[in-house]
């Protein structure tokens, strides 16, 4: 049976299509399916592991974009992201827009839909059709996950920055023929009035290689100051887990973990199936960027720490002691 | 050297923050403050000017601007303490209900009037505003003005007409650089805010703040505020509380008991 699809025509910006696509990528595909037809822009070349998940994904068509002489690292630019966006928006005839939530996401969808005139909704966990109001309604967590707020757009062409692990990624009922087209870019002078001088990859995820990116991760074990500067439990039950690492501001103040690892407002926003947090009291700034999570764990040797206000479960007791165990179970269970 | 500092008055975040029955973010009078990440902006406009030489120091200005009500003034006062040498703000009934692009537009009209009596350099704003935290007005901005775009600085100079930043992104460092005049936005990790002393606290109660409006800053009301907007809240609702936690308190079985959480509700 084919996916039931809508009536709109979807643009889809690809994260990394060189590399292969990860998380969020293909839970834009998979919210994309449900709007209408999907064509993705890549703005560097799809491999072909990228290629096989679009059509996987039932991806009519990829726009690549052909950057003539200039050096690939200018897609770095948000606005030659966004020239070059628009110019597929035209290309495609497409009246919705989808981008993962990031800061440079962020960015690229806002110039866009400044350039086109177009409705911005940011950070959206799902997107659906307007009954009365006839245009797209994006809806969100906001004030740190206390509010549930939906908007409306009121423009002909909607832009939508949707936060990972909103959507469960799932393939299409039939595979697609993904046609690759090459669309020119040619960023005017503004674009690139701001150049980059050097762009540097870290070596590896906060606490290590083969762990999950902390932003699209669906586990995430966070330390705070009550790590006393020892994040190898935190590590040890990650690993357990296969989550991601991350930290408080204190912790990556401290100089304990890097700044990539750092869950709040002015860090990661994260919103994981599972939260579990060590030695972290629940600061304001911390919880801003964690309380969407799906459920919540705190561990903590004081039973008055704001976190446990906000947690579904809680360990009073030293993560030394708590961490290591529960690893430790965990791997028993998982064989 | 001339430095504007758009900064923004929101809802303290220790504060019970809603959204009102026309679907805004409510502001109540007193319990408002200046956002905190437009304390790094301040912070880091007063180290480059305070970086000159005497003269550059004296033919030097920062200028925190702020489109909102009149209670927007708290946060110019709190910039003044801060040590900013002039204040604007930007007050229309035609401003309710801005969007984005009607804020940044609003705030650009501001920079282009104050460029008038001299130029401006550098426009330097924080982050995000920490209640609506998109983080998008400073790319905006850069767009209204068609200056160059350097956002999320975590280091900031500037030399020989030059502004360069680094930005830490998931994952990557990169470095930027353009000429000025350019629109920078600094994260939490570029300064750290200086504490407003006792002079500066008395003297900002006086200091004199511009009001302008819309037709002073020659912008039509129809291109800001909810006539602009393009989009709209439908519904906001605050969500249910969360139920009370299920607390175990170790007595050498809190591992076990976390793991068993994990295993009974699925989530392993």
């Amino acid at each position: 049976m084919a996916d039931p699809r809508g009536a709109r025509s979807v643009l889809v910006l690809l994260d990394t299509p060189a590399e292969g696509l990860r998380s969020p990528a293909l839970e834009l595909l998979t919210l994309a399916r449900t709007l209408g037809p999907t064509t993705a822009v890549a703005l560097s070349d799809p491999s072909s592991e990228t290629l096989s998940d679009l059509s996987a994904h039932g991806v009519d068509r990829v726009l690549v974009a052909d950057l003539g002489t200039l050096d690939p690292s200018v897609v770095h630019l948000t606005p030659v992201a966004a020239e070059a966006l628009e110019v597929a928006l035209v290309a495609a005839g497409a009246d919705v827009v989808l981008l993962s939530s990031s800061f440079v996401n962020r960015e690229v969808a806002a110039r866009l839909a400044r350039a086109t005139r177009s409705g911005l909704v940011l950070d959206v966990a799902e997107v659906s059709e307007a009954t009365e109001a006839g245009g797209l309604v994006g809806s969100k967590r906001v004030f740190a996950g206390s509010w549930d707020v939906s908007c409306a757009v009121t423009t002909p062409v909607a832009v939508f920055t949707v936060r990972p692990n909103a959507v469960v990624p799932a393939v299409a009922a039939e595979p697609s023929e993904v046609q690759v087209e090459r669309f020119a870019v040619s960023p005017g002078p503004a674009a690139t009035a701001a150049s980059l001088v050097a762009r540097v990859q870290h070596e590896a995820p906060p606490g290590g290689a083969g762990r999950p990116a902390l932003a699209e991760a669906a586990y995430v074990v966070a330390g705070g100051r009550g790590t006393l500067g020892d994040f190898g439990p935190v590590e040890d039950l990650a690993d357990a887990l296969g989550a991601a690492v991350g930290a408080t501001r204190d912790a990556v103040d401290e100089g304990w973990v890097g700044h990539d690892a750092q869950i709040g407002q002015t860090g990661v926003t994260i919103a994981p199936r599972v939260y579990i947090g060590a030695g972290i009291s629940g600061a304001p700034h911390h919880r801003g960027g964690m309380q969407a999570s799906g459920v919540i764990i705190a561990v903590n040797n004081d039973p008055d720490s704001p976190i446990f206000e906000i947690a579904d479960f809680g360990v009073v007791g030293d993560l030394a002691d708590v961490l290591p165990q529960a690893a430790e179970e965990i791997r028993r269970h998982k064989g | 050297m001339r430095i504007v500092v758009p900064v923004k008055h929101v809802p303290d975040i220790h504060s019970n923050r809603q959204f009102s029955a026309d679907g805004r973010v409510a502001r109540g009078a007193d319990e408002g403050t200046l956002n905190e990440l437009d304390e790094n902006a301040i912070e880091a406009a007063l180290q480059l000017v305070e970086a000159l030489g005497e003269e550059g120091r004296a033919a030097s200005e920062v200028v925190a601007l702020t489109v909102g009500p009149v209670e927007a003034d708290a946060a110019l006062r709190k910039a003044y303490q801060l040590g900013v040498d002039s204040a604007v703000r930007l007050t229309d009934d035609a401003l309710a209900g801005s969007d984005v692009f009607g804020t940044a537009a609003a705030i650009a009209a501001a920079v282009r009037t104050l460029a008038q009596t001299g130029p401006v350099d550098l426009v330097i704003t924080g982050m995000a505003a920490l209640d609506g935290l998109g983080s998008v007005v400073p790319a905006l901005l850069s767009a209204e003005l068609e200056l160059p775009q350097l956002t999320l600085a975590s280091r900031l100079s500037v030399a020989d007409g030059q502004v360069e930043i680094d930005r830490d992104l998931d994952g990557v460092t990169e470095t930027l650089t353009a000429p000025l005049p350019a629109v920078v936005s600094v994260t939490d990790h570029v300064n750290t805010p200086r504490y407003p002393n006792f002079k500066l606290i008395m003297a900002a109660r006086s200091k004199e703040i511009v009001a302008w409006d819309l037709a002073a800053v020659g912008l039509a009301a129809g291109t800001v505020g909810e006539a602009g907007a393009r989009a709209r809240v439908v519904s906001s609702a605050p969500r249910p509380p969360r139920e009370p936690a299920e607390l175990v308190v170790d007595k050498g079985e809190g591992g076990r008991a976390l793991a068993d959480y994990l295993i009974r509700n699925d989530l392993v």
